[in-house]
């Protein structure tokens, strides 16, 4: 139940952002500060969950094979790759460093 | 706007080659990343969540990293209201990609409330990027259309092949999740100040987690941004009197 509820509110909350955005007269958020913030938001999230995501086990922070696969998609990052191939690096060598018994 | 309607139908004549354009760079954002929800499909099953409840999420939310999120959240224990509330705060940018489009899309105000649900950072890049209010309309459609039809198919594929494979983790699938936050999060770093958000973000989600409940965390990481947007104000105001 707690599920749905969470999936409800996100549905309900992401659908009225984007909305708003097309709604919204040009302007109301135009402000410089707002600008800002809005744009450094999303990369504070990311940043905090790619984090969360690799090495945390509920609440202890461990490192594992999760790690190793994080780098390999910030190689592919580097080198250009494209979103698929990043992301299929960080499964296959977490998988990887996972068959030959680390982490 | 009427007369700039008139203005750009003048350009109806070199239209087709520049709409294949249009159209092929649009399919090439939308296959990719549609293709992507595949890794969705096994995250969310992987975490625990029924293949209705997955593909709601694709269907209803159709915002990648708010989805990834909030399963995210789930898995690590968050309450309902804080994993939405993280999903939410991911979500707000698409507000201000609406602002950008409605301006250069001209929408009819009745056709608003379903080109919302397309307003996401792919289709906002793709049409932000074309020269004409007809390019940018067929660059948004293209990518909108690819992308929803795919991001649900493959969504459905990753919870049934989540299902069948059983253990996820042991197939690294576990990495998808932050291999796509960061996928997502690298070409925002342009500068100092979003490197600094993002250290910042980093040191709090991490050194927070074991104290705090799940979910929490990630929210208060996002005072990472009003904080270097307070000190960088500061920096400035003391080094030059702008």
């Amino acid at each position: 139940m707690n599920v749905w509820i969470a999936i409800g509110v996100t549905v309900l909350g992401c659908y009225a952002v984007k909305l708003a955005g097309l709604l919204v007269p040009a302007g109301a958020l135009e402000r410089p500060l707002v600008k800002r913030l809005a744009a450094l938001l999303p990369v504070a999230l990311l940043a905090a969950l790619t984090a969360q995501q690799t090495f945390a086990d509920g609440q202890t922070l461990v490192l594992d094979a999760r790690a190793a696969g994080l780098a390999a998609a910030a190689v592919a990052l580097v080198l250009r790759a494209p979103f698929l191939l990043v992301v299929a690096a960080a499964v296959l060598v977490t998988a990887g460093v996972r068959a030959m018994g680390a982490g | 706007m009427a007369d700039r309607t008139a203005l750009e139908d003048e350009d109806v004549d070199i239209g087709g080659k520049a709409d294949r354009a249009v159209v092929r760079d649009a399919l090439g954002v939308g296959v990719a990343v549609g293709l992507s929800g595949f890794a969705f499909g096994v995250t969310s099953a992987g975490s625990g969540l029924t293949l209705l409840q997955t593909c709601a999420l694709s269907l209803l939310v159709f915002t990648g990293a708010s989805q990834f999120a909030l399963v995210g959240a789930l898995a690590a224990g968050g309450g309902p209201f804080t994993a939405a509330a993280g999903a939410l705060f991911l979500g707000v940018r698409n507000a201000f990609y609406g602002l950008r489009l409605s301006q250069l899309l001209a929408l009819p105000r009745a056709v608003r409330p379903f080109a919302a649900q397309w307003v996401i950072d792919e289709t906002a890049a793709v049409a932000l990027a074309q020269p004409t209010r007809r390019a940018a309309r067929l660059g948004f459609v293209v990518t909108g259309l690819t992308l929803y039809l795919l991001w649900n198919l493959t969504t459905l594929l990753g919870a049934l092949g989540a299902e069948a494979i059983g253990d996820t983790d042991a197939w690294g699938l576990d990495a998808a999740g932050p291999a796509v936050f960061l996928a997502l999060l690298a070409p925002m770093l342009k500068s100092g100040t979003e490197r600094a958000v993002a250290g910042l973000a980093v040191l709090l989600g991490l050194g927070l987690l074991p104290v705090l409940p799940a979910g929490v965390p990630v929210l208060l990481a996002a005072l990472a941004a009003p904080a270097v947007l307070w000190a960088d104000g500061r920096r400035r105001g003391r080094g030059d009197a702008r």
